[in-house]
C-alpha cells in the first residue's frame, strides 16, 4: 500500500483525535483560538507555525492534557497513544536507564524495546541512564519509547531537535516508516517549514489561530511527482512559504494589510488571502505549478 | 540485655523505615521536602485535637494530615500566593496552633519533648500492630499506583497523554504521605519526620541506577539508620528521634567515601533499570 493509499484509507475510517474550533484562554488571553483538526489512522498531520504560535497548546488539547475552554475535543475510545513532549526535564535525583524510560507509562513484551531502540539508532546506549544522554540522544531515545508502544496515535512535538541534520531526515524516514508499518495517526509539529518532510499529508499553519490549511500530499505523495521532481519533492512545502497579510502587535492586538487594527484574527476574518489555494485534496496543476 | 520496650522501639522503628524508604524517594524526585516538614509539623495539631477529643493519636494525626494536604491543594489551585509561602504557612501555623491547644490542655500533663523528637518508651504493642498492618498497607497501595505515579514524577503531561491518572496518583500519594507520617511521629518525633524520608533516599540515590532500586535500598539504609540510632540512643542515653536521624546522616555520608565507591560497583552490574512491574 502506498502512503498515499494508506492517507485515502485512513480518511475514510472516523478520526482518531478532533478539535473543532477549540481555543485556550489562560491568565487573560488566548493561547490559540478557533482550531480545527482531525488526524486519522494512517495520516500524518503536521502544525507548523512560528514560537508561542499554540502548536503545542494544540496537540495538548488533541491529547486531553489541556481541556479546551471554547470548542470541543475528541478522541476515540481505547487509543493507544504515543507522546514525544517538547520538553523533557530529568531531575539528576532520578536513577533513569533508557531502558526503564521505555517502560515509563506501560509494560513492553520482550525485545520491543531493543528494536525500537535499535531503530532510532540508540540501542547501544540501552543501560546509560538518561541524564547522561545527549539533547540529540535523549531525542532518539523519546522517539524509540513513543512507537515502541505501537501506538494508534504518535504525537511528536519537535521529535528532532538537537539531532544532527544527517539524522533529521532519517527520523522524518523511520516517522514514516512507522505510519505505513502500524497504520497509525501521525500529529507532528515543527516550527521549521523546511524540515518537514514531503510525507505529511495534511499541514496546519497556526499563529495563535489557524492561517491556513492543507494538503500537499495531493501533490507530493503521487508517484508521477515523485518521478518527475525526486529528491525536490521535499521542496513541496515550499508552497507554504507566504506572506501573512496581518501582523501580531505585542500587546495581542491584531494589524491587518490594511492598517486597521483589531483586538483578535479570526479564521473566519476573512482577512487573508493567499497567492495560491489551500484547499484540501488540490489538484496536481494548481500546486505543482508552484513549484 | 534487651529491655523489653527496647526490641519493641526497634520493631516498630524498622517497620516504619522500611516504609518511609521508597514514600522518601518520591519526596526527593519530586523536591517536595518542605510538604513533608508542614504535614509532620501539622501532626502535633492532631496530637492536640486527639487529647481534646479523646480519639487515638495516630488517627487524629493522620486525619490533620490528610486536611492539610487538601487544604494545600485547594490553596494551591487558587494561586494567590506562591507554593512555599503557602506550605510555610500551612506548617507553622498548624504547629503554633498544635502548640496552643496543648497550652490550653492543663488538665493533661502530656510529654511534649516526647512528640517533638520521638519517644520510645511510649511504642506498645498495639502501636507495633498499627505500624505493620498500616505499613504494609502503605506499601501494597504504593506498589499499585508506582508506575503511574513514577510515570507523572517524570513528567505528568507524558502519563497523563498516554492515558495513566497522574492526578489520582498524586491524590493517593498524598494519602500514602499523611498514613507514613501519622505513624512514624512516635518513633522520630514530629521535627524530624522529614529526616526520614528523605536521608535514606538522598543516600540510596548514590547506589542505586534504577528508581525500584532506590526505594528499595532506602528501605534498608533506613531499617539500618533506625537500628545504628536506637543503639546510640541506648547506650549514649540521648533521645530516640535524633539519634536515629544521626545514624542516617552517618549512613549517607559513608555512600559519599570510598566505601560507597566500592558498593556501588556490587550494585550497578546487575541494574539496568531494576525492570518494570
Amino acid at each position: 500500500m502506498t502512503l498515499a493509499a494508506a492517507a485515502r484509507a485512513g480518511a475514510a475510517a472516523p478520526p482518531l483525535v478532533r478539535l473543532e474550533n477549540a481555543g485556550l484562554y489562560r491568565d487573560g488571553r488566548w493561547l490559540v483560538r478557533g482550531v480545527d483538526l482531525t488526524v486519522a489512522r494512517g495520516e500524518i498531520v503536521t502544525l507548523i507555525g512560528p514560537n508561542g504560535s499554540g502548536k503545542s497548546t494544540s496537540a495538548k488539547m488533541a491529547l486531553g492534557i489541556e481541556r479546551p475552554d471554547e470548542g470541543a475535543a475528541h478522541r476515540a475510545p481505547g487509543l493507544t497513544v504515543g507522546y514525544v513532549p517538547q520538553k523533557l526535564a530529568i531531575d539528576w535525583t532520578l536513577p533513569l536507564t533508557v531502558d526503564r524510560l521505555m517502560r515509563l507509562t506501560g509494560p513492553l513484551p520482550a525485545g520491543a524495546a531493543h528494536e525500537a531502540l535499535e531503530r532510532t539508532g540508540v540501542a547501544h546506549l540501552v543501560g546509560a541512564e538518561v541524564r547522561h544522554l545527549s539533547g540529540g540522544e535523549f531525542q532518539r531515545a523519546l522517539l524509540a519509547r513513543a512507537i515502541a508502544r505501537k501506538p494508534d496515535l504518535l504525537v511528536l512535538d519537535e521529535p528532532v531537535q538537537g539531532v544532527d541534520f544527517s539524522g533529521e531526515s532519517a527520523l522524518y524516514e523511520l516517522i514514516s516508516a512507522i505510519r505505513a508499518e502500524l497504520g497509525c495517526g501521525i500529529l507532528l509539529i515543527s516550527h521549521d517549514l523546511h524540515v518537514v518532510m514531503s510525507a505529511t499529508d495534511h499541514v496546519i499553519c497556526l499563529n495563535g489561530h489557524v492561517c491556513c490549511t492543507g494538503a500537499p500530499s495531493a501533490v507530493a505523495g503521487s508517484a508521477a511527482y515523485r518521478q518527475l521532481f525526486g529528491g525536490r519533492a521535499n521542496a513541496a512545502l515550499a508552497v507554504y512559504e507566504h506572506r501573512h497579510d496581518h501582523v501580531h502587535l505585542a500587546d495581542g492586538r491584531v494589524r491587518h494589510a490594511d492598517g486597521s487594527i483589531t483586538d483578535h484574527c479570526h479564521p473566519g476574518d476573512g482577512h487573508h488571502h493567499h497567492g495560491h489555494a489551500h484547499a484540501e485534496g488540490a489538484t496536481e496543476t494548481d500546486e505543482a505549478g508552484h513549484v | 540485655m534487651f529491655d523489653d520496650f527496647f526490641q519493641r522501639a526497634l520493631v516498630a522503628g524498622v517497620g516504619v523505615a522500611l516504609v518511609a524508604g521508597p514514600l522518601g524517594c518520591f519526596i526527593v524526585w519530586r523536591r517536595l521536602a518542605y510538604f513533608g516538614d508542614t504535614l509532620s509539623h501539622a501532626a502535633l495539631l492532631g496530637v492536640a485535637l486527639s487529647f481534646l477529643l479523646d480519639i487515638n493519636i495516630t488517627l487524629s494525626v493522620f486525619a490533620v494530615c490528610l486536611a492539610i494536604s487538601i487544604l494545600l491543594m485547594g490553596l494551591q489551585r487558587r494561586g494567590s500566593l506562591s507554593s512555599d509561602a503557602l506550605l510555610g504557612l500551612l506548617a507553622h501555623s498548624a504547629l503554633a496552633l498544635g502548640l496552643v491547644c496543648l497550652a490550653f490542655l492543663s488538665w493533661v500533663r502530656i510529654d511534649l519533648m516526647g512528640f517533638l523528637f520521638g519517644d520510645i518508651l511510649a511504642v506498645s504493642v498495639f502501636d507495633i500492630a498499627v505500624i505493620y498492618a498500616g505499613g504494609a498497607a502503605v506499601l501494597a497501595v504504593l506498589a499499585v499506583i508506582w508506575r503511574p505515579l513514577f510515570a507523572a514524577t517524570v513528567n505528568r503531561e507524558l502519563a497523563e497523554a498516554e492515558g495513566l491518572n497522574p492526578d489520582a496518583a498524586n491524590a493517593v500519594f498524598m494519602l500514602l504521605m499523611a498514613t507514613v507520617i501519622a505513624l512514624s511521629m512516635k518513633i522520630v518525633g514530629v521535627l524530624l519526620i522529614t529526616a526520614l524520608l528523605i536521608i535514606p533516599a538522598a543516600a540510596a540515590r548514590r547506589l542505586a541506577s534504577g528508581p525500584e532500586q532506590m526505594a528499595v535500598y532506602a528501605a534498608f539504609i533506613g531499617a539500618l539508620a533506625v537500628i545504628g540510632g536506637l543503639f546510640g540512643s541506648l547506650r549514649f542515653d540521648t533521645p530516640s528521634g535524633p539519634s536515629i536521624v544521626v545514624a542516617a546522616l552517618v549512613l549517607f555520608l559513608l555512600g559519599m567515601t570510598p566505601v560507597g565507591a566500592l558498593l556501588r560497583r556490587f550494585t550497578t552490574p546487575q541494574g539496568g533499570g531494576g525492570g518494570a512491574r
